[in-house]
């Protein structure tokens, strides 16, 4: 979908840096001092301990936190102070760690949902449905249409999604996002909670995804061993503070790593 | 009530401010006619701001007496808010339900008071009887209107409250009927009359009447603290509050809780349809009345007892004397909307209420 | 087995896009449009248009306005009677100063002033959600309904407080104003509805329907597709409050002839809510079976019992008709939640597989 935008980025380089990012709340501190970067075309994920700030860390990426130091370069550029809606404009797209589907709609108009920055046919055209509306209706219909086909869901897509199974629930969500044609692509925990075929099914799709379209993917994830097979790089938080960084080989050898997932002999 | 109602501003002498309006009045160049009615203009906007930011100031230093007279009857208005208000918090801390209901609950229950009355029942044996019929109608509600609704969105809990309320009113109507009536305050040993005293060179007038529900409202909220804090069924309903589910899942009966904090919700109606049917009359104009407690519960919080009372005080007082001072200027019955506009300003500062806890969203 | 799509196959998304892909449905809006404009106009006396028709399609039509808010964007709103009002004195002082302008262009542009207004109230839903919105907008309601009573610019002055709907003609036509024949009014007031039924449709289908509803079910995640929360929730309120607004001119000028501003108090406001809760939230069907049972039936009670030769007392009809009312929202909200709009797409579903059970 995205092989025909002009890359920005090319392959390779670093598409998303962030500096010395610190967030509290309060007096809590979720994150201190976090710096890392995510190049352009990889698969980075996001490791830790519940309560580590993974799930903080997206937010400060995707602009629903704001951190009170540090700051973030998203394609080569200091992003200000910003907007979840601008980020979403800026290319960033983000699935939810407990599913945020619009629960009301099917699962074909939560991924239309997902066009509508794409989408821009004036008010007036929209209240006639006809003429641009209706056109742009059909062809952003096409795209999605694409999207269910590669996420094999073509059977519920006229299903209100509140009435689908959680994996199910997942992928349309994961498609939601792709709808957006995102730089970049923020999994918090995409296969919690599923069966070992449901998680097998995910890895296949977040591996096409990134095959296929070339979409960068940050990605939080439990399962140590489908984060050691899917991901390029690795980075490691513990209580709000990175403690590694590195390929999935280096990780699992690092002791502080084992350290905090298994605690350490005081 | 007003000292000096027909002096407009300027008779207000021993004001130290210069008044610039008063000097804009001098028309300066006298052939300039264009001049004359730009200082015309300028006077008369002058004037409207003195209008706003001082003349009210000015009345109530003049006369301090109407200031305590207005500000006492704004507490009195506000403890009865507060009442109407703690009444929906009780049922919405318990169940999560926004009872809409509560205003007719009010009138319905003085209703029956009096109309139990009137049919020949001595006063305190109809009170009793009212206590009766209003456990009665907590067990109905939770019977045939909660229990078949458990786990529906708010919104329609909401609705069947909003339900609930015609009801009440189509059977209070049908068996009391619809003419207004009479709080039988003699026959309940309720203090009538006033007492006047002297203060800062005036009078001022406190009824007897709303003395007693001050007092009586602050033993009730007393009350009603010390069984929240301090009771095991206190904490079974916070834990209800708090979770519906996790209540379940230790043993807390939901039926039981729902029932106990109607009733009580039931018995503060009671006491508010009371007070207030004294002061006025028992009709069921006052459910537009018990509306004003939303802004009340805005300003404490959905979940606050503490704020219930505190927003209720600040809205009466703030109505009253902004319909006092102000009003005139608007040409008065600024009161029907006046603590909502109050309201809305504090939610665009404060969106979750005085003694709410900072909102934060976890995604 | 009556309602089966099998066999209708769709050769283009603009098909499967259509607001009714179903050949069922269309033929069914059909039967009901020709119902409307040929059947009831021939056969109707002018009680059932002037007491039953012409409110039900009036209250439907503010029901759709304030389910596009409520249903549909999920902003509870007690302020409809205030915007209706809006619309309705808009309407008065637009054709006082331009009488010779057609009414029917100023009950639409009266929508406009009630949208402008919508948006101003509309300012809080940034910060405030949920009941707390509704108290917001019970300031709008308060205060508008104050100065319907306290300025008297919007009532000409008049001395009686109320509005008097002056006569005002479409070629030649009378179709405001004493004059009117309820058979005019009702053509009028039908095509203003279904017109703005079909352009209510049209968005709720489209990107701008889904942006709303994207924002009712989950706004975090609306945001983080890039949906603008607060132009998405005004504009929510503009196109509501527009829809009120010209149901209050509607209703006022060519179904009371007149009106105070008790009209447009609180009670109204409930009144509609009820029609879109009963109806069914986010449909706007529901919002037409809302409204028929919620106006309806209390002309059914009132008039059904003397036809069977009970005579009842009318102050008792009053009560009893408070007491049926609040039964049935009761016992509609136990039996589906989802309203009437629900109920509906369960028996289609029946229809569907009939003769079997699924």
């Amino acid at each position: 979908m995205n092989a025909h935008n002009p890359a920005i980025v090319a392959k390779g380089d670093t598409l998303l840096s962030i500096e010395n990012v610190s967030l509290a709340f309060g007096g809590v501190k979720a994150l201190s001092d976090i710096s890392f970067d995510i190049r352009k075309g990889e698969i980075r994920a996001i490791i830790g301990p519940n309560g580590a700030g993974k799930t903080s860390m997206l937010n400060v990426i995707n602009g629903f936190y704001h951190p009170q130091q540090g700051r973030i370069l998203f394609q080569g550029r200091t992003r200000a102070k910003m907007r979840p809606h601008e980020a979403a404009a800026g290319g960033i797209a983000r699935t939810f760690q407990n599913v945020a589907l619009f629960r009301g709609m099917s699962a074909l108009d939560n991924i239309m949902a997902g066009r509508t920055l794409a989408m821009h046919s004036n008010f007036f055209w929209q209240l006639l449905r006809y003429g641009p509306a209706m056109q742009e209706e059909v062809v952003h219909r096409r795209r999605v249409e694409e999207i269910i086909d590669f996420l094999e869901i073509a059977a519920i897509r006229k299903t209100p999604v509140g009435r689908l199974p959680y994996g199910l629930q997942k992928r349309v969500e994961l498609g939601r996002a792709l709808a957006m044609e995102p730089q970049l692509l923020l999994l918090d925990e995409p296969m919690a909670g599923m069966n070992l075929e449901e998680k097998e099914d995910m890895s296949r799709f977040i591996i096409d995804v990134n095959h296929q379209f070339g979409t960068t993917i940050a990605l939080i994830e439990h399962d140590m061993g489908v984060v050691m097979d899917l991901s390029d790089r690795v980075v490691v938080l513990d209580y709000g503070r990175k403690i590694a960084d590195g390929t999935p080989t280096e990780i699992m050898a690092n002791q502080k790593v084992i350290d905090a997932y298994l605690g350490v002999a005081h | 009530m007003r000292s000096n109602p027909g002096e407009g501003p300027f008779e207000v002498a021993p004001h130290p401010n210069p008044l610039p309006s008063k000097r804009a009045f001098t028309p300066v160049f006298d052939g300039l006619c264009g001049e004359r009615e730009r200082t015309a203009r300028g006077a008369a906007l002058m004037d409207l701001l003195y209008k706003i930011f001082l003349d009210p100031f000015v009345q109530m230093g003049a006369a301090p007496d109407l200031l305590v007279q207005t500000l006492w009857e704004g507490l009195v208005a506000g403890v009865l808010y507060s009442l109407i208000a703690l009444g929906y918090v009780l049922i919405f801390k318990a169940s999560g339900v926004f009872n809409f209901a509560q205003g007719i609950m009010v009138v319905f229950s003085a209703l029956t008071l009096v109309g139990l009355y009137q049919l020949g029942v001595p006063a305190f044996l109809a009170l009793a009887l009212t206590i009766g019929v209003m456990f009665v109608l907590a067990f109905g509600i939770e019977r045939l209107i909660l229990r078949p609704l458990v786990n529906q969105p708010d919104i329609i809990l909401f609705m069947a409250t909003f339900g609930l309320t015609y009801l009440l009113i189509g059977f209070g109507e049908l068996v009391f009927g619809g003419e207004p009536k009479v709080m039988i305050t003699e026959a309940l040993y309720l203090p009538k009359g006033a007492i006047e005293f002297k203060i800062l060179g005036g009078f001022v007038q406190l009824q007897k009447i709303d003395i007693a529900a001050a007092i009586i409202a602050s033993i009730m909220v007393a009350g009603l603290a010390v069984f929240f804090q301090k009771t095991r069924i206190g904490r079974a309903l916070r834990a209800v509050a708090d979770s519906h589910k996790a209540a379940l899942s230790v043993g807390i009966s939901l039926e039981y809780i729902w029932v106990v904090v109607w009733f009580t919700s039931g018995i503060v109606a009671l006491a508010t349809g009371i007070m207030w049917g004294a002061k006025s009359q028992v009709d069921f104009a006052l459910e537009i009345i018990a509306l004003k407690a939303l802004p009340v519960l805005i300003l404490g919080g959905f979940t606050s007892i503490p704020g219930a009372i505190v927003g209720g005080v600040i809205i009466g007082v703030g109505e009253k004397i902004g319909e006092f001072y102000w009003g005139p200027l608007l040409g008065s019955g600024i009161e029907s909307w006046l603590a909502y506009v109050i309201a809305l300003i504090f939610l665009l500062f404060r969106p979750q209420g005085l003694f709410g806890e900072r909102i934060i969203e976890r995604i | 087995m009556f309602y089966r799509e099998a066999g209708q196959f769709k050769t283009s998304y603009a098909a499967d896009q259509a607001v009714f892909p179903l050949l069922q449905d269309r033929i069914g809006i059909g039967v009901i449009l020709a119902v409307a404009f040929v059947l009831i106009p021939l056969t109707g006396n002018s009680f059932v248009l002037q007491a039953m028709m012409i409110p039900f399609l009036i209250f439907s039509l503010a029901s759709i306005g304030l389910n596009i808010l409520t249903g549909y964007t999920g902003l509870i709103s007690l302020g409809t009677g205030a915007f209706m009002g809006v619309g309705a004195y808009a309407c008065y002082k637009l054709t006082t100063y331009f009488p010779n302008v057609n009414i029917i262009v100023w009950v639409i542009c009266s929508g406009f002033a009630s949208a402008a207004v919508g948006v101003l109230f509309g300012l809080p839903s940034l910060r405030i959600k949920g009941f707390y919105l509704a108290v917001a907008t019970l300031a709008a309601q308060f205060f508008l309904s104050w100065c319907f009573i306290r300025v008297p610019w919007l009532y000409n002055n008049n001395s009686s407080g109320a509005i008097e709907v002056p006569l005002r003609t479409f070629f030649g036509i009378p179709i405001t104003g004493p004059n009117a024949t309820p058979m005019t009014r009702y053509f009028v007031v039908l095509s203003i509805v279904v017109a703005m039924t079909w352009l209510a449709s049209n968005l709720v289908h489209g990107r701008i329907g889904r942006m709303w509803m994207a924002v009712r079910d989950m706004d975090i995640a609306a945001e983080l597709i890039g949906i603008r929360l607060l132009p998405t929730k005004l504009f929510a309120f503009a196109v509501s409050s527009f829809y009120c607004g010209v149901s209050g001119a509607l209703l006022v000028f060519l179904w009371y002839g007149g009106a105070e501003p008790a009209v447009f108090d609180v009670n109204q406001s409930f009144f509609i809510l009820f029609m879109v809760i009963i109806g069914g939230l986010g449909s706007l069907l529901g919002s037409f079976f809302g409204a028929a049972l919620i106006f309806l039936l209390p002309i059914v009670l009132r008039f059904l019992p003397p036809k069977l030769g009970f005579q009842i007392h009318s102050a008792m009809i009053d009560h009893v008709q408070f007491l049926v009312v609040g039964t049935l929202i009761i016992v509609f909200l136990i039996l589906e939640p989802a309203g009437l709009a629900r109920l509906w797409s369960i028996a289609k579903q029946k229809l569907r597989v009939w003769p079997f059970p699924y």
